[in-house]
């Protein structure tokens, strides 16, 4: 038997299932292709922050787009749990970016006035080492300061995956596992065919949100996303009593007690390894910021694909020459998740991406076709 | 719950669990001799507190973790008994710096 949806999601990552999870709440028809167990996918790799400090440095919209996302994983925690009884251990307890030397301190101080400067939303604001110790005696004797924003915030990453797909089968989308599209076609009468080995899908709109996947189908259906895409490793280490009750951008003490320590960034796309080489220098800053990690066990390490656009930031886009398909994609996709489920979905689903969506569409690329809507 | 078996000629070894004083025996493992002590030695794990004894023995499922000479989480069938070794059961996570 086939089906028809209005909205076929391509990709259920954090992206995939954040936009299916909001269109199945407007009571959509939707189904979301994905790839199998085994995919990359940043979704199960990323370092579980919801990050503001610095991000839309010389892209303003991009600045108040996240200072509005992490604004509203509040409320996106809440309609989680209370639909699905999963806690998402959203908390903001703010953010720090530390300095190991004064040439690190002096490009803290550079992104906080040019933030500043930009007039963002989220302000930042630099502290001395004295300052700092009254406020994390923990540190090290290399610690020179850091950055600080209160806006800054944490959940746990993989619930809040398992929470949207869990959520999006309670309302009724269509998951399909071992489903990767391999071409999308446009019907004559409007709307698109999908061609997975699972089989042919029917919708009305198609929403590219593959990952970094997205640079090939975007040009099936005259969309552009150009990616750029890094490796990150991530350092866990056994569970402790509380340790940090702030955040450290590259360490941080999940709800359960672990330590994180991350992460780096190489372009280096093989995702099944980790290496000493890139581990030992993480874990080296993570000892001179905080003594005390030197002796912990370290009980997992693994690498992670970053979904990165070629200039890092979002892109979200609509097609005049295939009506009705749109591609997003952004890393940061556990910081957005709450614009994605409560405002892009609504776009999508009322057929057109209005104002806000607009500063990020692939336009700023100089090698954009004419297909992109104005 | 343990009894050592009467004709084991092994030497004494002196530790302590949690401050007492216990005889253990040359190359008892540090779970075998918390097992042997005859004292509560149940461990809390560190999410949700639940009670746990040694239980594999062999360094498969963590369930021995204990803190000794003051550094948590060892893994006490992995570790052998010696003499003056301070043992305590951990109830709850390692805390950092111990
Ligand atoms: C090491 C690391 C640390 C990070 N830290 C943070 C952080 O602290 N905070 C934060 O906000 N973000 C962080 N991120 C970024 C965040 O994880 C990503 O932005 C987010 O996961 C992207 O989600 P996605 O759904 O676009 O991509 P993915 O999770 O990669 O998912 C893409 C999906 O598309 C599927 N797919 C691919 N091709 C097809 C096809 N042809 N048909 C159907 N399906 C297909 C894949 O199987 C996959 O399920 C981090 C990322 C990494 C790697
Ligand atoms: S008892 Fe299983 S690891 Fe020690």
């Amino acid at each position: 038997m086939r089906r028809d949806y209005d909205v076929a999601v391509i990709g259920g990552g954090l992206l995939g299932s954040a936009i299916a999870w909001g269109l199945g709440r407007l009571d959509a028809r939707v189904c979301v292709l994905d790839e199998g167990d085994i995919a990359r996918r940043a979704s199960r790799a990323n370092f579980a922050l919801v990050w503001v400090q610095g991000k839309g440095l010389g892209f303003p919209a991009y600045a108040d787009w996240t200072v509005e996302g992490a604004g509203r994983w509040p409320e996106l925690a809440e309609a989680l749990r209370y639909q699905t009884g999963l806690d998402l251990c959203y908390e903001r307890p703010g953010g720090f970016h530390m300095a190991l030397s004064e040439r690190e301190m002096e490009a803290r101080a550079a992104v906080a006035s040019r933030m500043a400067a930009q007039g963002a939303a989220a302000g930042i604001e630099l502290l001395g080492r004295d300052e700092l110790r009254r406020l994390m005696p923990q540190i090290g004797p290399d610690v020179v300061g850091a950055s600080y924003c209160p806006m800054d915030g944490h959940v746990n990453s993989l619930r809040t995956f398992r929470a949207f797909h869990e959520g999006m089968r309670g309302l009724g989308v269509d998951y399909r596992a071992e489903a990767p599209v391999e071409a999308i076609e446009a019907r004559p009468g409007g709307g698109f065919e999908l061609r997975t080995p699972a089989g042919e899908m029917g919708a009305a709109r198609v929403v590219l949100a593959a990952g970094n996947a997205n640079e090939r189908l975007a040009r099936q259906v005259g969309l552009h996303a150009p990616m750029l895409p890094t490796r990150g490793q991530i350092i866990v280490t056994e569970r402790t009593g509380r340790f940090l009750d702030h955040l450290v951008m590259t360490i941080r003490q999940t709800d359960e007690g672990s330590i994180m320590i991350g992460d780096s960034k190489e372009e280096v796309l093989e995702d099944a390894e980790t290496t000493l080489r890139v581990g030992a220098v993480i874990a080296d800053r993570a000892r001179r910021i905080f003594p005390a990690l030197a002796r912990l066990n370290v009980v997992r390490t693994w690498s992670g694909i970053r979904v990165m656009t070629r200039d890092g930031f979002p892109i979200y886009d609509e097609s005049t020459s295939h009506p009705g398909a749109f591609v997003a994609c952004c890393h940061s996709g556990v910081t957005l998740a709450a614009q994605h489920a409560f405002v892009l979905a609504p776009m999508i689903l009322a057929g057109r991406l209005d104002a806000r969506a607009a500063p990020f569409s692939a336009r700023r690329f100089a090698d954009a076709p004419a297909t992109l809507a104005a | 719950m343990f009894r050592r078996a009467m004709a084991d000629p092994r030497p004494e070894v002196g530790i302590t669990i949690d401050g007492a004083a216990v005889r253990a025996r040359e190359g008892d493992t540090v779970a075998a001799a918390l097992l042997a002590s005859g004292r509560d030695v149940r461990r809390r794990t560190a999410v949700s507190g639940a009670a746990r004894l040694p239980f594999c023995m062999m360094g498969v499922c963590f369930d021995c973790l204990v803190s000794i000479d003051g550094v948590g989480n060892r893994q006490g069938c992995l570790i052998a008994v010696r003499e003056g070794m301070r043992v305590e059961v951990q109830r709850g996570a390692r805390q950092v710096g111990r």
